[in-house]
Parts: structure tokens; sequence; C-alpha cells
């Protein structure tokens, strides 16, 4: 699993990126209410906002970490938002991408450079 | 920042500190925002800090007069230890602050008003004050709100004397501790559940805010749940959905405006409207789709701006986002389909009856 600086995790199989956001920042958010995911099919350059998180203080783009096509979206989201919450990196996820330019994948951070940057903020 | 007493108490107890109206306030504690507005909704009890509050007494003869020409309602016809909600008026008519005005007796009154007027209301209320009256902050206390439907139970058992039984809504009275010390109790608050607000020596605050967080019915809630509680009931919040310029008709809050009180600061343009009607008037909006609406966000009706809502979030209660806005009374009716545009993407959403959910304060009587 890749780390963003923007909170955003990867999960990389084949040319499909799975998409979600870190515990960190779902903790930072509070209990989220109402998720915007993006549409399939639509096709996003790397940093576009593709996807909103709300909790009830307040509204979050998500930032797609790498240039793709939305593939899948998590559809049980939008019924329970909360999930973000309870499982950030697993029922959590947001969208599956189908990515182009793999070299950007090592502008990601892995895990332990990750917590390695939360311990600086 | 300025701070309550209960400052450190609300740290040590988990919780996630913002600033509000120039304090250093709790706008949540470890469980989030969600549990504390369904913990204080669905039967339980939550404590509120909202010491950042004005608390005065304003004291003298015919000060009854007096608050009857600062404010729209008669406070000459009040009885004694009755609370009233009432608005602040300025030349125009406008909102200067909402605030709870109770009398004490013919030459006493206990006035709370919002954290972030006190200054505004202080120099407005002295700027007029007659001679021989005296208008003093109480600012030795802290007022503690203790909401939900176990609240008389769990408050009783911390007095020493008095049935809190007998204590009816929108009505105060002074109390003893089991300590012994005095506290003012009234029957107000403004979850739209049962409940009160103790006003407490700054000193015994936090002894007494820990022995309410002893039981096990009760938590302490943040200012985050506070709103979401308050938007559900359709109550306004001063700077959002009340300012210098709304008059209280278009406020939808006509029921201050004592019949017997005609000659009150900005009375013209009140009375005229109270008779002639508004163009723009403070209205519910619902969701009927998915999405949060919050404030600013603007309202349309076949595809044109018809206002923006002055308060917006998601109501735990309904799982649905609510909203409240100024809109023209002839253009917008109950039931009316609208869109509120949220990330230029319009979401539909009807005009509602600005309570959502139904306030449990109206059944409580004597």
């Amino acid at each position: 699993m890749k780390y963003t600086k923007d909170h955003e995790w990867l999960k990389i199989e084949g040319d499909i990126a799975t998409i979600g956001i870190t515990e960190y920042a779902a903790e930072a958010l509070g209990e989220l209410v109402y998720v915007e995911l993006p549409k399939v099919g639509n096709s996003y350059k790397k940093h576009d906002a593709f996807a909103v998180v709300e909790s009830s203080k307040s509204a979050s783009d998500v930032y797609i970490p790498i240039a793709g096509e939305v593939v899948a979206v998590n559809e049980a989201l939008n019924s329970a938002p909360e999930l973000i919450n309870q499982s950030s990196y697993k029922d959590g996820w947001i969208a599956k991408v189908k990515f182009i330019g793999e070299s950007e994948l090592d502008e990601n951070m892995d895990e332990n450079a990750y917590k390695d940057f939360l311990s600086k903020l | 920042m300025k701070i309550t007493a209960l400052n450190k108490t609300h740290i040590g107890q988990g919780a996630k500190m913002v600033e509000f109206a120039g304090y250093d306030m709790p706008v949540q504690y470890a469980e989030g925002m969600l549990k504390e507005h369904e913990w204080t909704r669905q039967g339980n009890v939550g404590v509120f800090d909202v010491s950042h509050m004005g608390q005065f007494y304003i004291e003298g003869a015919n000060v009854a007069q007096f608050l009857s020409k600062i404010t729209p309602t008669d406070f000459t016809l009040s009885t004694n230890f009755l609370a009233k909600y009432t608005v602040l008026t300025n030349e125009e008519g406008g909102i200067i602050d909402d605030l709870i005005i109770t009398k004490i007796n013919d030459e006493k009154f206990f006035i709370v008003l919002n954290a972030g007027c006190k200054e505004k209301d202080a120099n407005w209320i002295r700027k007029n004050l007659e001679k021989n009256l005296q208008f003093n902050e109480l600012e030795n206390r802290s007022l503690i709100a203790v909401q939900g439907s176990k609240a008389q139970q769990i408050l009783q058992s911390m007095l020493k004397n008095g049935n809190l039984s007998e204590l009816a809504y929108m009505n105060l009275g002074y109390y003893h501790l089991k300590n012994n010390q005095e506290v003012i109790i009234s029957r107000t608050g403004y979850t739209g559940e049962d409940g009160f607000e103790v006003s407490i020596e700054n000193s015994i605050a936090e002894n007494f805010w820990l022995e309410l967080c002893k039981n096990n019915e009760v938590k302490p809630i943040g200012l985050g749940a506070r709103d979401s509680l308050r938007l559900e009931m359709g109550y306004p919040l001063y700077g959002h959905d009340l300012d210098d310029s709304t008059s209280p008709v278009e406020a939808g809050i006509s029921w201050v405006i004592s019949k017997s009180n005609t000659n009150f600061i900005g009375a013209n343009r009140v009375l005229k409207e109270k008779v002639d009607g508004v163009k723009r008037k403070r209205t519910g909006v619902k969701l009927l789709e998915r999405g949060v609406a919050r404030e600013g966000c603007e309202v349309r009706k076949f595809g044109k701006k018809i206002g923006i809502l002055s308060s917006g979030g998601f109501s735990p209660t309904l799982k649905i986002s609510i909203g409240q806005g100024y809109f023209d009374p002839q253009l917008v009716k109950l039931g009316d389909e609208v869109s509120v545009v949220i990330r230029d993407r319009e979401v539909l959403a009807v005009i509602a009856p600005i309570n959502f959910v139904e306030a449990k304060t109206k059944a409580i009587k004597k």
C-alpha cells in the first residue's frame, strides 16, 4: 500500500489502483455523513478532486493520487459513509482506478515513510 | 483567547477544542458529534458548557418598562420567575441579538445572551439605560445546560432542596446543591429536549460538572452536536440566521411581539411588517437526496435562485440534510420542490416546516 501527503492510500493490483483515505484523515474529519463518489467511466488527471467526503462539520475533497479512469466505486458508502471511519483501509475504499503512468507511483510514500510524515505533522 | 472555568476539564475529558465567539470551546469529545447528538436526543442526558454566554442582572424601579422598550416583549405583564425568549431590536427593527430574559421580581430581571454579541449588547443596553437602572454582568458564573429526557432525574439527585418536577418549562428557581451552594436553575435549553440551564459559581463549576458526568446516563456534549440539535428544532443561530438587518417578523418569531407593546425601539418597521407581511421569511429546507446542505448554499426553484441557506447541516435524527434560509413567502410555500446547489450540483429538496423534529419541551407543565 502507498500513501500520499493528502492522506489518500492506494493499493495496486496489476493496472488497477484501489483508492481510499487514511485512518488519520478519517479520524481528523470525524464521523462521515456523506460521500460523493466519482462516476464510473470518468477519467482524471493526477491530483484532480475526484470525490468528496463530508462529516457533520465539513466537506473535504479527495484527490486522485494517480491519473486514470474510474472502473468501480464503493456503492456501500452511499448508505454507510461511516465505513470509511470504521474500516479506512478495507471496507471504506472509495474507488478503483485503471491507472496510466506507472512511474508516478514512485512519488507516493510507503507505510514507514507515511508514518514518519505523520509524526512530523 | 478567552476560556471558561471548565476549559481544563474539557481537555481532560478528551474534547477537541475550537475557537467560538472568542472562546476556546469543546466542539466535540472523543465519541464525536453524531453520537453526542443521538445520546442527547435518544433518552439520555447531555451536559453542555455554555458559560461563554453572557449572564446579567438588570435592576431598578421600572425595569420592566425599560425591557419593554428595548425588546418587542411586554415585560410589565410578566410573572415572577417566567423566562421569555425575545430579541433586542435596533432603530431599524433589526435584531441586535436573541436572548432570554427572566423576571425575578418587579425590580430585577436575569438576562442570558449570546457570547458573540456580549459586548455589542452590553454597549447597546448601557447606551439606552435609564439612570435609575443597574446593569451588571455576573462575571464569576458558569452556565451549564443539562439536556435530555432524564435531565430532571439527574439534576434532582444533585440538589439538597426543591422539587424540579414543580419547575415548569421556561421557569426559573433558586436551589441549593447538596453542599449548600446556591445555583440558579431554569427549565430552558436550545436542544428541543426537556432540560435545564444551571448558573453556578465558577469556583464550584468543575466539581458540579464532573459529578454530573459520573452518572452513566450523562455525557459531555460539544458545540457541534449543540448546533445539529438546535438546527433540527428550527431554532435560529445569531450571526447566521439572524442579524442586525433581519426583523423578528422576517425571522418567523413574531410571537415575541406582545400586542400590548407598541413603543419598543424599531416598532415602526416591525409592527408594519406584522400587518403587511414581509418579502423574506425564515423557512425550513429539507433535502430529498443525499448530500449535505450548508450555510451559503444557493436555493433554486425552477432553476432560478430564490435565496441562500443561512444554516444547514446533517440531521442525525432524520438521516438527511436540513437547513433554513430566507425566501419570499409569495414565491415559496410549504411542500414546494426546490433544489439546493451543492458544489455546482442541484440536489432535490423541499420547503418544509422549520421544526424538523418535534420539541419535547411543550409537554412539560407544572
